[in-house]
């Protein structure tokens, strides 16, 4: 159980898909303008993610490994992803309106963010048995959620800040990403 | 000029995917700790898009429309599987340093966003063209970075030590913190000298909003589409500018023309 904790620690802080991995870039610039789009973003990715982990896992261990056709992962795992996507959103549809709501514009925005599908490369690369790659996945997507919240509220201060023309905008939410990177970078030792 | 050669240099300088689109992000910042690193991610991912462009572009008439994203994703994943094979065997050392970052070609924005906005709408020739400049607009953007954070992050370049002795290397660059603000300073470059670049389009910091993760393409013909749109828009203002001129210029010969009538009149 311990081990579990640690397993989730490890892939929310030490390597964060974002800050150290650099998986899932382009929605940590482009979706983290305000806090509530964030955090909605960062359910969407933690729900997908522990998701796939869990059937990708499956999949890989009782189908791909026992007919010897590991080589095929990358093309399985990204159609197994695009399809879950999709059903994820049907199924949320039908059953939780409220969160079909509150998940369903970021769900179509997961299907090909790196995220996914690097986490869940990652746990087959390592050989991670089922329940550690979906702790991991969990853990990872938890990393991404805390690094996209923390962003958008740094962006909302830093919105109404003066800041030197040639920074404006995209840089200057760079330097805030490198700075955040130095402060994660800290939890190296932690584990 | 002819079509191949105006193909190379659009993804070469005009519409450079790393420079100017700013796609395909994570690859740019992950695996340029290294010159060699990131001429190898360059290339390989150069293979994939120019056999991609010309196979999609191949069946652009067969592929129904309505399934075309899970197709050409299809498409990469199985070239990009092909490129994995064949580094592991014949590059081993930059397969193993590039690790997962190679099966993560396949949700490049880079390559399904020439599938869709230049593949999918062009014959086989060109489009083969067209990622053979992209691809090299990108490892020459990644070989430029990878060079600049290794040089100064380490004191080497392509792992030779250029830099005397006396030089301290900063470490930060080679490690991931020092890969966004690599980022940060060439964009405020960007910003500063004014040049082409999603990022210093005015509205919105990435004209796609940055949303890599939903770009199944889309986004990336939508960021093609905010820079045509910004500059059809300048255009239309000069167009208006002008067309105010000249109804100004038209009001006052009237206005002349009427008292030049009326004076006749009378």
């Amino acid at each position: 159980m311990m081990n579990l904790i640690l397993v989730i620690i490890t892939a929310a802080l030490v390597d964060n898909v974002i800050l150290s991995q650099f998986y899932g870039l382009c929605p940590f610039l482009g979706v983290s303008k305000q806090v509530k789009t964030a955090a909605g973003m960062g359910a969407a990715v933690i729900f997908v993610v522990t998701i796939a982990s869990a059937i990708c896992a499956v999949l890989y261990n009782l189908v791909l490994v026992t007919f010897d056709l590991t080589y095929l992962k990358t093309i399985v795992f990204i159609i197994v992803i695009a399809a879950l996507v999709q059903l994820v959103e049907m199924v949320l549809k039908k059953v939780s309106r409220s969160l079909y709501v509150a998940l369903g514009v970021y769900l179509p925005l997961i299907t090909t963010n790196c995220c996914v599908l690097g986490t869940v490369l990652t746990n087959v690369q390592k050989e991670y048995n089922f329940i550690t790659s979906v702790c991991t996945g969990l853990g990872a997507s938890i990393g991404f959620t805390l690094a996209i919240v923390l962003m958008a509220g740094v962006r909302e201060k830093i919105a109404h800040n003066d800041i030197v023309k040639s920074f404006q905008g995209m840089p200057v939410v760079l330097l805030s990403a490198c700075l955040m990177a130095i402060a994660f970078y800290g939890f190296k030792g932690l584990v | 000029m002819n079509k191949p050669l105006e193909r190379i240099v659009n993804g070469l300088v005009k519409e450079n995917p790393t420079f100017v689109l700013m796609l395909g992000m994570c690859p740019t910042l992950a695996v340029t700790t290294s010159a060699i690193n990131g001429l190898g991610m360059g290339i390989s991912t150069m293979v994939v898009l120019i056999m991609s462009n010309m196979l999609i572009s191949a069946l652009r008439k067969v592929i129904p429309d309505g399934v075309r994203m899970p197709a050409y994703i299809v498409i990469v994943a199985s070239f990009v599987t092909i490129v994995e094979m064949l580094m592991h065997a014949y590059v081993t050392s930059l397969y193993e340093s590039l690790g997962v970052y190679i099966p993560l070609i396949v949700v490049n924005c880079i390559i399904l966003g020439r599938a869709e906005s230049y593949a999918s709408k062009n014959p086989v020739i060109p489009s083969i063209f067209d990622g053979i400049g992209m691809g090299l607009g990108f490892t020459v953007a990644l070989t430029i970075i990878g060079m600049v954070r290794e040089l100064f992050g380490a004191g080497t370049l392509f792992g030779f030590t250029v830099m005397p002795s006396i030089y301290t290397p900063i470490s930060i660059l080679v490690l991931a913190p020092g890969a966004f603000l690599v980022l940060a300073i060439l964009t405020a470059l960007q910003n500063k000298f004014k040049a082409p670049s999603a990022t210093n389009i005015k509205g919105d910091d990435i004209a796609c909003g940055g949303n890599c993760a939903g770009c199944t393409g889309h986004a990336c013909s939508a960021n093609h589409m905010a820079i045509a749109e910004q500059k059809a828009k300048e255009a239309l203002e000069m167009q208006e500018k002008l067309k105010a001129e000249k109804a100004a210029k038209a009001a006052a010969a009237k206005k002349a023309a009427e008292e030049k009538k009326g004076g006749e009149v009378k």
